[in-house]
């Protein structure tokens, strides 16, 4: 356990002195400001069912795809690109160790660009001065389950950006990878379920099995405040069994 | 073999890589504190073998021990008992180099309380605890970053410091930096180098291992290996004379010698090379008959040692003109001298 706070800490401060982490988060931040500034303009245009949060964090996926494949595109490829991997996997660090830290480290980060978000609802209470918005900008329920379902998924959706790390030694490569299997998680499986194409011979996927895999329905449970274990078990397993390829290909390609 | 006397055994290691067999049949041991120098044109399989004897690459077959342990079913002890430092010595350049080896130290389990002063001795040991000290490592020279590659490697005190070309791309002010560090680890540590600089290694070496295509083709001290590979005696004189008449007083020294000499003159002098594939050390009565001769006039005369690098043209050679049987029994008869 100390070794993986050791490397986790190492890994972080490395993530700090990266300018593509900045960059990823100025991003990301710049994206959900502009969403954050659409959801102001939405409420103000019409009375709408859900909470200013809710409507905030539906677009969850679009920061996403764009700060994971960023955040953790640079773990394993770089390491193995400089050779510095076999340094680390001489000392008497395990694989399984520079995995879980290397997770950690981007899942914390992952984390705390998500939390200064919280600054877009601070800042609008402040320069609007209207003390009964706050209610609805601040809603207990639509933020918790936002933030709950946000660190949830983005434990699978970042060990899956690590996961594809481990595979190249090109950033680039691990970056796109990453991105295009976070979409096909995301957006995929949710326009296979819209769409339900005729598969043939056995019919269509179950709905029960779609369902179980919508991201959009899972984040849906979680706004209403419905918090189900199926969603957690589903996003901490994938995120243990993804983890644990990494681990493999790490012990392969040594 | 006592693995209590030595701190690796390796026995029949092979590594192949594809169809490419990288190591094939590899048998060497090395005793405790030695300095171990590896040998080999590129390609012959140093790197391998130096990985495979950190663990982090598993050999296909054999069996190797470091300290006692072996290194598949020990891997992690083993870890703790080496120091290594990888070819081209990969270090994060965003760092610092005072805390990159705070990092290292931590991950190698060095306790807190001696934490710091395993820094300092390895940093003075490399002497990087003046200026490079805090210096960022992409702005280091080549040679400062070999010598934190060395600082690495040397961190945690480890019973076997491994260091895959440590001299490469270095001038010759930073070799002797590197010779003095091999000096000061003479007894703390066992020490395996391989190098492409072969005056380096006879001269920092115990013991000089050759390997070419994967296998092992000389092993022993840089005298062991002159008596096996060139054998004989060589002298070097420079005399004034007619040639002929010096040639004509050099056959009395016997049938067994061949004498070259210079075809041009230097102030009357010509330079001739003496030698002899059986013969010892015979150069006193030589000598001597040389300055009882009438029809010729020395002026210097002295042995000539054949170099590492005549040594190891000779060795390499030899082993592609060999047959795998013949080099198997070579290989066999190594490992029989490093009991």
């Amino acid at each position: 356990m100390i070794q993986i706070y050791r490397l986790t800490r190492h890994e972080l401060k490395s993530l700090f002195y990266t300018p593509s982490t900045y960059i990823a988060m100025v991003l990301s931040l710049l994206l959900m400001g502009f969403f954050y500034y659409m959801t102001l303009i939405t409420i103000s245009s019409e009375e709408q069912e859900q909470m200013p949060p809710t409507i905030f964090f539906s677009l969850f996926w679009v920061p996403v795809l764009l700060i994971v494949p960023m955040l953790t595109m640079r773990s394993f490829a770089e390491e193995r690109r400089l050779g510095t991997i076999e340094t680390l996997l001489t000392a008497p660090v395990q694989p399984s160790q520079l995995v879980a830290a290397k997770f950690l480290a981007a899942y914390i980060f992952y984390l705390l660009v998500w939390v200064l978000s919280i600054a877009y609802p601070l800042l609008t209470s402040f320069v609007l001065q209207q003390p009964e918005l706050n209610e609805r900008l601040f809603h207990t329920g639509a933020l918790t389950g936002g933030y709950l379902f946000i660190a949830t998924s983005g434990a699978l959706f970042v060990s899956i950006g690590i996961f594809t790390s481990s595979l190249t030694r090109s950033q680039l490569v691990a970056g796109m990878l990453s991105f295009s299997i976070l979409f096909m998680i995301i957006v995929g499986v949710a326009a296979i379920h819209m769409l339900k194409p005729d598969l043939g011979g056995s019919g269509q996927l179950p709905d029960a099995v779609l369902d179980y895999f919508q991201v959009f329905r899972h984040f849906d449970d979680f706004s209403r405040g419905l918090v189900d274990t199926r969603p957690f078990v589903y996003y901490l397993s994938g995120a243990a069994g993804v983890l644990g390829f990494s681990v493999l290909i790490i012990e392969s390609k040594r | 073999m006592s693995s209590t006397e030595h701190s690796i055994i390796a026995q029949g290691l092979a590594k192949r890589f594809g169809r490419n067999k990288a190591v094939r049949d590899l048998s060497f041991s090395i005793s405790k504190g030695e300095i171990v120098g590896f040998l080999g044109p590129n390609g012959a399989g140093k790197s391998t073998t130096l990985r495979m004897l950190t663990g982090i690459l598993p050999a296909d077959r054999g069996h190797l021990q470091v300290c006692g342990l072996s290194v598949p079913t020990h891997d992690r002890e083993v870890r703790k008992l080496i120091g290594y430092m990888p070819e081209n010595n990969p270090l994060p350049d965003d760092m610092r180099v005072i805390e990159y080896l705070r990092f290292r130290a931590q991950i190698k389990g060095i306790p807190w309380g001696e934490r710091k002063a395993r820094i300092h001795h390895a940093m003075e040991v490399c002497e990087l605890h003046r200026k490079a000290r805090r210096k960022i490592i992409g702005t280091l020279s080549k040679g400062f970053r070999q010598r934190v590659g060395i600082a690495d490697a040397i961190l945690s005190s480890p019973a076997v410091t491994i260091l895959d070309e440590p001299t490469i791309g270095l001038d010759p002010h930073q070799v002797i930096g590197i010779r003095r560090l091999l000096n000061n680890l003479r007894g703390e540590t066992t020490v395996i180098f391989s190098s492409h600089i072969l005056s380096e290694v006879e001269i920092s070496c115990d013991r000089i291992l050759i390997l070419n295509q994967g296998r092992l083709v000389a092993s022993g001290t840089a005298d062991e290996l002159r008596s096996e590979f060139l054998p004989g005696s060589r002298y070097l004189l420079e005399a004034a004379g007619d040639k002929e008449t010096i040639r004509n007083e050099l056959k009395t020294l016997g049938e067994d010698w061949s004498v070259e000499i210079s075809a041009d003159s230097r102030n009357g002098f010509h330079e001739i090379t003496l030698v002899n594939h059986d013969n010892g050390s015979n150069g006193e009565a030589i000598l001597e008959r040389l300055l009882k001769s009438a029809g010729m006039r020395v002026r210097s005369f002295h042995p000539v040692l054949p170099n590492l690098e005549d040594i190891f043209l000779t060795a390499t050679r030899r082993s592609w003109d060999l047959s795998p049987d013949e080099m198997s029994e070579s290989n066999g008869r190594y490992q029989q001298d490093s009991r």
